[in-house]
């Protein structure tokens, strides 16, 4: 049987407990205020035409988004395109070879400060980088610049979960006499597929409520998705343009916007957690 | 943010030692190896290289700002875009002040949040809970901004700085009429949107502490505040020291959250409740509209310093859990 | 992992078929200020239904629309304070203005319906600086005799971003008060005196915080202060007459204007015109092109749209608030166009 603290110390534990067990409740009730402002405000301008149909201009009823959610599917691809193959080698580098290496700790570093760069920096960035070269505003610039915020989401997400596979496994593979380019991709990689998943959808969610960095150099489009050479629609710029406008039907359509892009992360979210747990058990 | 620390990378198996036991088809795989590890040596060089291309970039474009104000940039408060007159100070005030006030609040919060999941709460409500507290960090910054701006700030102005006019109104921080938009407003939001990254970084450190330092101290009758307090906080010290930084490098430079709600005034004030900026929202606010060669470069240069102190946070984090990490694994 | 490789490469080649699928038709792109946005995106939705031609506008900003063509970004940009005519002849680029609008103060004053508070200009000017800073000043007090006002802190809400809106309230700040003009000064962004104020981003964010905070006046472009229903103060213009903001008193100002007195690139202030029925606050905005396409199909493309848009665009603007030009300045800008708009030395316009 264990000890009774005197009541002192057991007022004080009760205290904090009660404390505890407020904190967490402040974060969800944050949590639900924020979506319910989001669903109540949004869920108006969910219909059919919402997912199907062009942007009308104020004044004419109707009309939708559609151009803008695939714009910004397209946008978010292109940069996941880039970004996987870039961010998976680098956290490979940072797992199995960087073992006391200057330059992957340098490495690792830069993800961090990359990791809490604001994100209107490095769209400034990828504009001098593409946009003025080239001429043009382009959905190429905004991949770029959702790729540069994603990198080091998926780098150091990478190196994390290669690092949780146990070196037998290694080991007995390379004993068999496979190449490590061939361990690394093949075993290691299935071992650490759930936590790999997870990585990679984090850095979708991450960049696909981004609206700074499209801002000038994806910008937007009233048309449909052309080409990513052109400007691409997209829907977190829209968001912004329209929740400035005057026009009730803009602002109710913004709304809607948010509340598609806040379930899309939130699913998104979700299922990077399930990858996570199932690479658990 | 889990590292265990007996996985080391299997250096001691050189690829070379075992080319000399077997024939051609090992030798091709050891080609195949080296072009595999400089590859990933490239992709890995990438990442410094773009955040060093990004400063560079930075630098030289705020280099016309830099050479006409000097360093009384950094401590001017003006800013006036008629007279071409740009100082950095209460940008950058504003970015400490708000960012401080967003750490006070999230530091105790996260700590109790992390303490309710681990120690408290049964494993199925600690998951819910502890997913629920995860997803703040999903939701975008700009539904933060919209939802800071029509809700939550008329209720700031209604219910909580009238209340803190009256209670603490005698110290300058509370006092003013209450806005509902300024600086205690943003630092508040700002406090939500960090809370989740501190939480679940402590919640791991929380966990990793040894199950049997914590069994000796229930053993000899503690309390579960007292084994935390005594015993798993000093234990993941650096740790949570590490996380407390990470957070703070996500406040300083969140942007389009704190915009909306910060009030955007170009004044340094005493009072919490007044309207202040940050160099992020400066930044997000005047970067489209300035055309003047100087009025562009100055605001290149506000971000040239926030990102020397993201970097300079990063660099004191870094050291924080590198720190944790190494005296753990000496101690296991 | 094999799927997804799969899955990758699927995308990645459906992404090259789709780049390689472009349509043929016309597109041109133009961006900057945000006030007239939502009339230009209606003008492009009904031209490209008649046409095919894509005219795709975004609202980055009036400095965004200048940086932007000055880089040769965009195929055209749009401005709301206008270029002067050395800036336009250093860069090679023609102006002309497109629609007018009203911007109007507004405010939230317990007590106060919209419409009801008198103001004029050196008053107003003098809330802004933060001269007056109490809502039952002498000076708002003697304006307003039958009023009960309230003893209340004034807090001024301003843009926070430079703007279009901010240029053309505070040129008329500086054109009623000298002293506005010395200490404050016009452009789209300054530095605002005010002890007591707040910034807002965007028309949105500055009618946000009217609302949101009691004792607030700030300025918004009408169309926001009409379909957001917010209570609107109203001002003695230059005939000494109180006027409501409405489409009708913007119009009377814009017709009192002399554009043909204008200096190139229609740079015209219409703030304080004479006139009983003119409302204080009028501007215009501006669309800046080259005045060499190398790519002679868009510039004309550009020109036609926009002659197009003075033809057939009027009753869409007036619907949205604005003003659309009068007959005789629309005319002033074509003779520029013909005299200014070239590709490789040919004249595009006729």
């Amino acid at each position: 049987m264990k000890l009774r603290p005197p009541t002192g110390r057991r007022l004080a534990n009760l205290v904090v407990s009660l404390w505890a067990g407020a904190s967490a409740l402040i974060g969800m009730v944050i949590l639900f205020w924020i979506l319910y402002v989001v669903v109540s405000r949004g869920l108006g301008a969910l219909n059919l035409d919402f997912f199907t149909h062009l942007p009308t201009p104020p004044g004419m009823s109707g009309g939708g988004l559609a151009n803008a959610i695939v714009g910004t599917l397209v946008l978010t691809a292109a940069a996941t395109l880039l970004a996987v193959p870039i961010g998976l080698m680098a956290g490979i580098y940072l797992a199995e070879f960087s073992e006391d290496s200057k330059a992957g700790d340098y490495s690792r570093f830069s993800a961090n400060v990359l990791m809490g760069m604001p994100s209107i920096i490095v769209g400034v960035f990828a504009y001098t980088l593409v946009v003025v070269p080239l001429g043009n505003f382009s959905g190429y610039a905004g991949a770029l610049a959702l790729a540069i915020l994603m990198l080091p989401v998926i780098t150091r997400t990478t190196e994390d979960m290669l690092r949780l596979v146990p070196n037998t496994l290694r080991e007995s593979a390379l004993a068999l006499g496979a190449p490590r380019w061939k361990v690394t991709l093949v075993i290691v990689f299935r071992a650490a597929k759930g936590g790999l998943i997870t990585g990679v959808l984090l850095a979708v969610a991450r960049v696909s409520g981004e609206t700074a960095p499209l801002l000038f150099t994806a910008l937007n489009s009233p048309y449909w998705f052309h080409s990513l050479g052109e400007p691409t629609p997209n829907l977190t710029v829209t968001i912004f343009n329209y929740a400035m406008s005057p026009y009730p039907d803009w602002q109710q359509k913004a709304w809607g916007a948010s509340l598609l892009i806040t379930v899309g992360v939130l699913i998104i979210t979700v299922l990077a957690r399930f990858f996570l747990r199932e690479k658990k058990v | 943010m889990l590292k265990p620390a007996q996985t080391r990378g299997p250096e001691d198996l050189p690829a070379a030692s075992l080319t000399a036991v077997k024939g051609r088809k090992v030798r091709t795989a050891v080609r195949g190896d080296q072009t595999f590890r400089w590859l990933t040596f490239f992709c890995s060089l990438l990442v410094p290289l773009v955040m060093l291309a990004i400063g560079l970039e930075l630098l030289l474009s705020s280099w016309p700002a830099v050479k006409q104000f000097g360093w009384g940039f950094f401590f001017s408060q003006e800013w006036n875009p008629v007279l071409q007159e740009f100082g950095a100070a209460s940008s950058i005030f504003g970015t400490l002040v708000s960012t401080l006030i967003a750490m006070f609040i999230a530091v105790p919060l996260s700590l109790a949040i992390a303490l309710f999941l681990v120690e408290l709460a049964p494993p199925r409500v600690s998951r819910t809970v502890g997913t629920l507290i995860e997803l703040l960090a999903a939701v975008p910054s700009i539904i933060y901004g919209m939802w800071g701006l029509f809700v939550f700030a008329p209720f700031m102005a209604r219910y909580v700085q009238p209340v803190l006019g009256e209670t603490l109104g005698f110290l300058p921080l509370f006092q003013g009429p209450p806005l509902g938009i300024g600086m205690l407003t943003a630092g508040i939001i700002l406090a939500f949107m960090v809370l989740p990254f501190i939480s679940a970084i402590t919640r791991d450190v929380f966990q990793l502490v040894p199950p049997v330092v914590k069994e000796s101290a229930f053993g000899m009758g503690a309390t579960t505040w007292e084994v935390t307090y005594k015993v798993t906080i000093p234990y993941g010290l650096v740790g949570i020291i590490g996380a407390v930084f990470l957070g703070l490098g996500r406040a300083l430079g969140e942007t389009m959250a704190v915009t909306f709600v910060i009030g955007n005034a170009h004044r340094i004030s005493a009072s919490l409740f007044a309207p202040g900026n940050t160099i992020a929202s400066t930044l997000a606010n005047e970067f489209s509209e300035a055309t003047e060669p100087l009025y562009v470069s100055s605001l290149v240069a506000l971000g040239l310093v926030l990102y020397l102190i993201t970097y300079l946070v990063q660099v004191v984090s870094q050291m924080m859990l590198r720190r944790m990490y190494r005296a753990w694994s000496v101690g296991l | 992992m094999r799927k997804i490789w799969y899955l990758s490469v699927a995308a990645l080649s459906l992404l090259v078929l789709v780049n390689l699928g472009q349509a043929q038709s016309l597109s041109l792109n133009g961006a900057g200020a945000s006030f007239p946005y939502p009339v230009y995106s209606q003008w492009a939705h009904k031209y490209h239904e008649l046409t095919g031609v894509k005219i795709n506008y975004q609202s980055i900003g009036s400095g965004g629309g200048i940086a932007q063509i000055k880089a040769k970004t965009v195929d055209f940009g749009g401005t709301d304070e206008p270029l002067k005519p050395e800036d336009l002849a250093k860069s090679g680029l023609v102006q002309f203005p497109t629609v007018m609008g009203g911007v109007v103060p507004v405010l939230n004053v317990p007590g106060l319906e919209s419409g009801k508070l008198k103001l004029d200009g050196s008053t107003l000017a003098a809330i802004f600086m933060g001269k007056i800073n109490k809502w039952d000043d002498a000076a708002i007090k003697k304006l307003n005799p039958d009023l009960k006002l309230p003893s209340q802190a004034i807090t001024v809400a301003h843009r926070t971003d430079g703007s279009g809106t901010t240029f053309i309230f505070t040129s008329y700040l500086a054109a009623v008060s000298p002293e506005f003009k010395e200490k404050v000064g016009a452009g789209k962004a300054v530095k605002w005196p005010a002890a007591n104020s707040i910034g807002g981003k965007g028309n949105e964010g500055v009618a946000g915080q009217v609302k949101a905070v009691s004792g607030a006046i700030g300025y918004v472009e009408y169309a926001y202060a009409f379909q957001n229903k917010i209570p609107f103060a109203v001002l003695k213009n230059q005939a000494g007459k109180y006027v409501k903001p409405s489409i009708d008193t913007f119009q009377a100002a814009a017709a009192n204007a002399d554009w043909t007195k204008a200096p190139k690139g229609f740079s015209l202030m219409l703030n304080n015109q004479p006139g009983e029925q003119s409302w204080p606050i009028v501007g215009a905005t501006y669309i800046m092109a080259y005045k060499d396409y190398p790519d002679a199909n868009k510039g004309k493309a550009i020109l036609k749209f926009f002659a197009w848009a003075y033809k057939h665009g009027a009753d869409m603007a007036k619907n949205l608030h604005y003003v659309p030009l009068p007959d005789n300045v629309i005319k002033l800008v074509e003779a520029e166009w013909a005299k200014e708009v070239k590709s490789g030395g040919k004249p595009l316009w006729p």
